[in-house]
């Protein structure tokens, strides 16, 4: 009885535990399943590449290269922030802070991580947008660039968290052996330590470019959401997050409309999908290479 | 003095400006919002339903709206990110089937939030017609918070010395009693500081109820699961997009915005400081 008891317990842990892959297999399904249509409607490369993106309009036109150029652009802005900034931060907290200094400034990058991203987009049309316009006598602070700015700001803590930690796997042996032969501490980071984390540094800048790409409310709320291509860093723009959390809500349900949506979901999931995919295996990779298993 | 040492002095004085820089943004969103916030918020405020459009009044039922949503996507991923931690922690045998649930786990946190809003408007809303509702936001949002779940209750149960687990098991207490009476009880206080911390993370989400569960303005608090409610996330974007006072609607904004701050800070602030002192502590 007590065997038969056992048995169960483990049977109900293993069938939960499936539970994350039957979601992410349902998501998959559902995108494909409402996204599809339409493409009888629009052939792909069209849907792809096509260069105006007015799906209310008689007849309509659904090319989101427009989405798919604002989506890149405000995502490489991000990455110029968020780079410099949260890998700088990880190797002041990992090389420099002292004990003390590192107990309270990791605490707070995570907080700056828990903020939610309504309320930084919030912060950038209120504050930075304003502040950018006047400061650069551009015609609106709701662009490209302030969105840029704002994004960065908001994936700095992911890069930063990530960053640190595989700083940490870098065994102590490789530092002292490099202090052995007479190099100071700088050299020691830069010729030593940031190598030997180089692959964990590059996973942390995918998972935050990831981060970026699939962020939402900021970007709809401070890019500006004009879906033309653009043509400077301070047009509006209407990144791929933004269309569809813009316009869902308008979109008759089961209309040409609501299936390009999805369509530009399933993209969005793939994309991500695929950097995820990158990261995991370099820093599958980077954890053998230093000796840590798993 | 030396090149090395000139180029160490300029290299570390970089690093600190980054640390500064980012810190720096912490502490103007904090300060922006409190200070402009703090001017509507009042009791009236925090207790009274909307008056006049949307200009007046307060804004007590997003913030029962986004405590029930919150409270709803719990009670969904706990069941399930608790099993699933115990599955991978405690029984896993390795091998193919635990890398494909790593792997997904992984990929569910990556999924853009906006897309789980709209997994959510096709399965919960459409085809099991729970409608716009806080039953609907809180299974979108009980997906979005289950990879948190679990990871943080791994990493909890991770901590649980084995030589505990196989001592109980040398007294003859099989695996189950093991993880009940022994693993479960030692892990809980990391069990429940991941817990806080998805809280406050589902709490601020506002891509996946865009068409799940919110809407702008109700004068009504929800009386059934199958009612859509306001949540303060939404009100905050839909206070800067829709309307038709803008400058009152902002001052709510920058409100509404304060109390999702203090509330979310306040969460997960003591769950990462916790979380902070037990690493500490075991390491």
């Amino acid at each position: 009885m007590a065997r038969i008891k056992e048995k169960a317990y483990e049977w109900v842990f293993t069938a939960l535990a499936f539970s994350s892959l039957i979601f992410l297999v349902g998501i998959v399904i559902v995108l494909f399943k409402e996204g599809f249509p339409i493409f009888k409607a629009v052939k792909a490369g069209d849907f792809l590449f096509g260069r105006f993106w007015y799906p209310t309009y008689e007849p309509p036109e659904f090319g989101i290269f427009p989405l798919i150029l604002a989506s890149f652009w405000v995502t490489l802005g991000a990455l110029l922030v968020c780079v410099p900034l949260g890998v700088g931060s990880a190797l002041y907290l990992n090389e420099m802070a002292s004990f003390r200094q590192r107990s309270v400034l990791k605490p707070m990058v995570e907080i700056l991580a828990s903020i939610p991203s309504v309320v930084y987009g919030f912060f950038g049309m209120m504050i930075v947008a304003p502040v950018l316009q006047d400061l650069l006598h551009i015609p609106t602070g709701l662009c490209a660039f302030s969105a840029s700015l704002v994004l960065g700001i908001m994936a700095t803590p992911t890069v930063c968290s990530i960053a640190e930690d595989a700083l940490s796997y870098v065994p102590k042996s490789f530092r002292e052996a490099s202090f052995a032969v007479g190099a100071n501490r700088w050299q020691t980071l830069t010729k030593v330590v940031i190598p030997a984390a180089g692959s964990g540094i590059s996973t942390a800048i995918i998972l935050g470019m990831s981060r970026a790409v699939g962020e939402t409310m900021t970007v709809l709320m401070v890019a500006g959401g004009s879906a033309v291509i653009p043509k400077s860093i301070f047009d509006p723009v209407r990144p791929m997050t933004s269309a569809i959390a813009a316009e869902m809500g308008e979109a008759p349900m089961g209309s040409m409309h609501y299936h390009s949506l999805f369509a530009i979901a399933l993209i969005l999931f793939l994309i991500t999908f695929a950097f995820n995919i990158a990261a995991e295996i370099i820093s599958r990779r980077f954890r053998i290479k230093l000796g840590h298993s798993g | 003095m030396r090149t090395k040492d000139i180029s160490q002095k300029i290299g570390f004085a970089a690093l600190f400006m980054c640390m500064l820089v980012t810190l720096f943004f912490l502490g103007a969103i904090i300060y922006f919002i409190a200070a402009r916030g703090i001017k509507v918020i009042s009791w009236e405020f925090l207790t009274q339903v909307p008056k006049a459009g949307m200009t007046q009044g307060g804004v007590a039922p997003a913030i029962v709206g986004t405590l029930y949503i919150t409270l709803g996507a719990i009670a969904v991923s706990l069941p399930l990110g608790l099993a699933c931690a115990i599955y991978l922690c405690e029984y896993s045998p390795k091998g193919i089937f635990v890398n494909i649930i790593r792997m997904s786990i992984n990929n569910l946190a990556g999924v853009p939030s906006v897309v789980f809003g709209l997994f959510g408007l096709a399965v919960f809303v459409k085809f099991f017609k729970f409608g716009v509702s806080i039953l609907s936001g809180s299974l979108t949002l009980g997906i979005l918070a289950l990879p948190v779940v679990i990871s943080a209750t791994q990493e909890a149960l991770t901590a649980v010395p084995l030589s505990l687990r196989e001592a109980s098991l040398a007294l003859g207490a099989t695996k189950w009693e093991t993880i009940k009476k022994i693993v479960l009880p030692t892990a809980l206080p990391g069990i429940l500081t991941g817990i806080i911390l998805s809280i406050g993370r589902v709490a601020g989400e506002t891509a996946p109820i865009l068409f799940t569960a919110a809407t702008f303005y109700t004068r009504r608090y929800p009386d059934s699961v199958f009612s859509e409610v306001m949540a303060l996330p939404y009100h905050i974007y839909a206070l800067m997009t829709e309307g038709a006072h803008p400058k009152e609607q902002t001052a709510i904004a920058y409100g509404c915005a304060l109390i999702l701050l203090v509330l979310v800070l306040a969460i997960s602030g003591a769950a990462i400081f916790i979380r902070q002192r037990q690493r500490i502590r075991n390491a």
